[in-house]
């Protein structure tokens, strides 16, 4: 298929195709953190995580309308507003969610499977009934839209640079957050063994509320971010749960470490193999070698020993 | 919407009927005496006895038909418009005295985009309610479902989407355009005006972009001159990344690409290719599945320079369509966009109104007899024929879409389109 371009032509595609890998990896980071800290650390089945992701994407659009009809001078720098506002407000609802339902079922983690389903379709029934079913269009200030050309055939999606930049922040945060601060030590205690952390006068409750708050404001921060490339619905954040299940388990569910390599992998086959063969095909045989890699490794790809 | 629904709820028909009756009893005897009571107490409706011989839910005063549509799950998004164009429709011939002197009441049911539902939901309508006709159902999957039981209990079902043909049937009328109405006038255009040679095909994967892309490449490499399809590409519905195949149309540089990308990987793939510096001004792309409705989530910002083939624009400019835009922002808000599938349904309940009439029965055989032939001229999207296969007889029309959301009518074919929904040489 390359005898018809030249070298340049080549080369240049074979950069695009790297930048579009490295955007998706970002993308499906950024998709998992949140649910990496909620299911990896807390060892909850988040099946509402997208729901979450939609909320941040709602707070952006009203945001973003705000900006339009009040602010219009400032319009250029409402993401970064609304990136906050989501964070704070999907945070605060995942923190209610905790103290209403979660709390009750840490010694059940498979019923939490079934009670966060239920919770997803509660929360996009009330977006439909709320917001409407229809889609909304959030507008982008003019800075973010379009692509930075480097060479003629070479163009850098300004979007993408975007969540890149993004992504490489808060892995960077989350990070210091669990290794390096107290709060973070609080957390690994508890996930390592409840008990004990509780027996050395941890608030176990406190630590799980506020972890679940976080990994649902991450997951807020992230719908945000992505209404820049996809879109805004009560139905849409079922899109994103499958990949990013996908994405933990694969990693390795305990790991922040695996579910970043576990990204990588994914993206890198799943960018590559789309621009070989069809985009249905490439989405089969990226399943299917997750699906035998589990097999021969069902902790995922990293694993830190826990005692249960 | 619910004040809609409490509207319709203050027809109720057990008050309407006691009260009525409450009032007509004493009259009887008095036009008995007089010998007036051959004429009956409403002049001019038929006898219920004579226009409802299978037992239908007809009554001297109302008639009822049912609304299948989704408005909760996924395809809410898409058939919101349906739902609010056939109550448009219902109020409208409701305020010029129904049909054959009978108020339309509707009954609603919620297909919940669940396919199944729809068939379960359809059975309730037709034999516990026993309804008239259904306006309803929006994806081929929901109409698949709901066919053999439309077929089965012999009713009649007025479905307004576009979509892929191969399809029949007595007890269907189809008033969105079939595969061939929608493609061919559209590529025919595009290799004109545009020069199109070389054609990308892109599409979610399920049933209507695969066969409307066959027939597309059909028609390309076998009706238009010295063309070619030198990429077809399909996407697991709710895909998000379009960055490769973005890439790999660069590289292909095709003259046109043509896209039929639908639901959440619609918006996610105009965004992208916006993104990823792919200027629509320059770069030719024409669509078969975006309407104002997509829009609305795509942001036309991101869309504008795109075409669209479909048969109905909101900015039609003909005195039927500012009417019908303006009815219909009076009663669902100012804001509210029109896209083709919204004003295909809106034609359902009009056309069954006036075969019912042509029939002088509300029964389902002579109802399926009659349509054949019907004309309706005051459709938003100009005149419309009903065909002997039971699809319609309707224009091709080119868009381009702007900024703000619309579309600019940049062609229209002239004269009215066959409905061919078995193409030979396409299959």
């Amino acid at each position: 298929m390359f005898s018809d371009y030249s070298l340049a032509e080549l080369g240049s595609i074979f950069v695009m195709q790297g930048f579009a890998g490295l955007i998706l990896f970002s993308v499906f980071v950024l998709m998992a953190l949140g649910l990496a800290i909620i299911f990896g650390q807390m060892g909850v089945i988040n099946m509402a995580h997208g729901e979450f992701m939609i909320l941040g994407a709602y707070v952006t659009y009203f945001t973003s309308q705000f900006f339009l009809n009040y602010l219009p001078g400032l319009f250029g720098a409402y993401f970064f507003l609304a990136m906050i506002l989501a964070f704070f407000a999907a945070g605060a609802l995942g923190m209610a969610v905790e103290w209403l339902m979660i709390r009750r079922l840490y010694k059940r983690p498979l019923d939490t499977l079934l009670a966060t389903w239920g919770l997803s379709l509660i929360l996009q029934q009330l977006y439909r009934t709320v917001f409407g079913p229809r889609e909304v269009g959030v507008e982008l200030p003019e800075w973010m839209m379009g692509s930075l050309p480097v060479t003629d055939m070479v163009e850098v999606q300004i979007n993408g640079l975007f969540v890149m930049g993004l992504t490489i922040a808060i892995t960077i945060a989350v990070a210091l957050l669990m290794y390096k601060s107290s709060w973070g030590k609080q957390v690994r205690a508890v996930v390592q063994n409840r008990v004990m952390a509780g027996a050395v006068g941890i608030n176990t409750e406190k630590v799980d509320r506020y972890t679940f708050g976080l990994g649902c404001g991450i997951a807020g921060v992230a719908g945000s971010a992505f209404t820049m490339i996809g879109s805004t619905g009560p139905t849409s954040g079922q899109l994103y749960i499958v990949d990013t299940f996908l994405v933990v388990v694969f990693g390795g569910a305990q790991s922040l470490l695996g579910t970043i390599a576990s990204a990588f992998t994914i993206s890198q086959a799943q960018s590559t193999m789309e621009f070989f063969l069809s985009g249905s095909m490439a989405k089969v045989l990226t399943l299917l070698g997750v699906v035998i890699i589990l097999m021969l490794r069902p902790q995922g790809l990293f694993v830190i020993k826990v005692r249960r | 919407m619910s004040s809609k629904n409490d509207q319709s709820n203050k027809f109720s028909s057990t008050r309407r009927k006691l009260l009525m009756g409450i009032a007509a009893l004493p009259a009887v005897p008095l036009l008995a005496s007089t010998g007036l009571l051959s004429t009956p107490a409403f002049a001019q409706a038929p006898a219920t006895s004579e226009v409802n011989t299978t037992g239908l839910a007809v009554t001297d005063t109302e008639v009822t038909v049912g609304i299948l549509h989704s408005v909760t799950g996924t395809m809410a998004i898409s058939e919101t418009g349906s739902v609010q164009a056939e109550k448009l429709a219902i109020d409208q011939i409701n305020a010029m005295g129904g049909v054959l002197g009978r108020k339309i009441k509707f009954i609603q049911e919620d297909g919940a985009s669940d396919w199944p539902t729809f068939a379960e939901k359809a059975k309730k309508l037709l034999v516990n309610d026993k309804v008239a006709a259904i306006m309803g159902c929006w994806t081929s999957a929901s109409r698949k479902a709901v066919l053999p039981v439309v077929e089965q209990y012999n009713g009649m079902l007025y479905y307004p989407t576009f979509y892929e043909g191969l399809e029949q049937s007595k007890n269907v009328i189809y008033t969105g355009q079939e595969a061939t109405q929608q493609i061919l006038a559209g590529l025919d255009w595009v290799a004109k005006t545009k020069e199109g040679k070389t054609f990308y095909l892109i599409g979610s994967d399920y049933i209507w972009p695969r066969t409307s892309m066959k027939i597309a490449r059909k028609h390309i490499e076998g009706h238009l001159k010295d063309s070619s399809v030198v990429g077809e590409e399909y996407f697991p519905l709710g895909h998000t990344q379009f960055n490769s195949v973005i890439n790999k149309i660069k590289l292909k540089k095709p003259d046109v690409i043509y896209a039929a990308v639908v639901g959440g990987s619609n918006v996610a793939f105009y965004k992208q290719l916006k993104a990823a510096g792919i200027d629509l001004s320059k770069q030719t792309l024409l669509t078969i599945s975006v309407t104002e409705d997509e829009i609305d989530g795509i942001g036309g910002e991101n869309i504008a320079g795109a075409y669209s083939s479909m048969k109905y624009f909101q900015s039609l400019d003909n005195p039927n369509n500012k009417e019908f835009v303006a009815a219909f922002k009076k009663m669902w808000g100012e804001k509210t966009v029109i896209g083709d599938v919204t004003q295909a349904a809106y034609l359902g309940p009009w056309l069954w109104k006036m075969t019912v009439e042509k029939a002088g029965s509300f029964d389902i055989d002579k109802v399926a007899a009659a349509s054949p032939g019907i004309e309706f001229n005051k459709a938003p999207e100009g005149y419309v024929k009903i065909h002997d296969n039971h699809h319609l007889w309707s224009k091709a029309r080119i868009g381009l879409a702007q900024p703000d959301g619309q579309f600019k009518v940049v062609f229209e074919t002239p004269d009215l389109i066959e409905p061919d929904p078995f193409p030979k040489g396409y299959q």
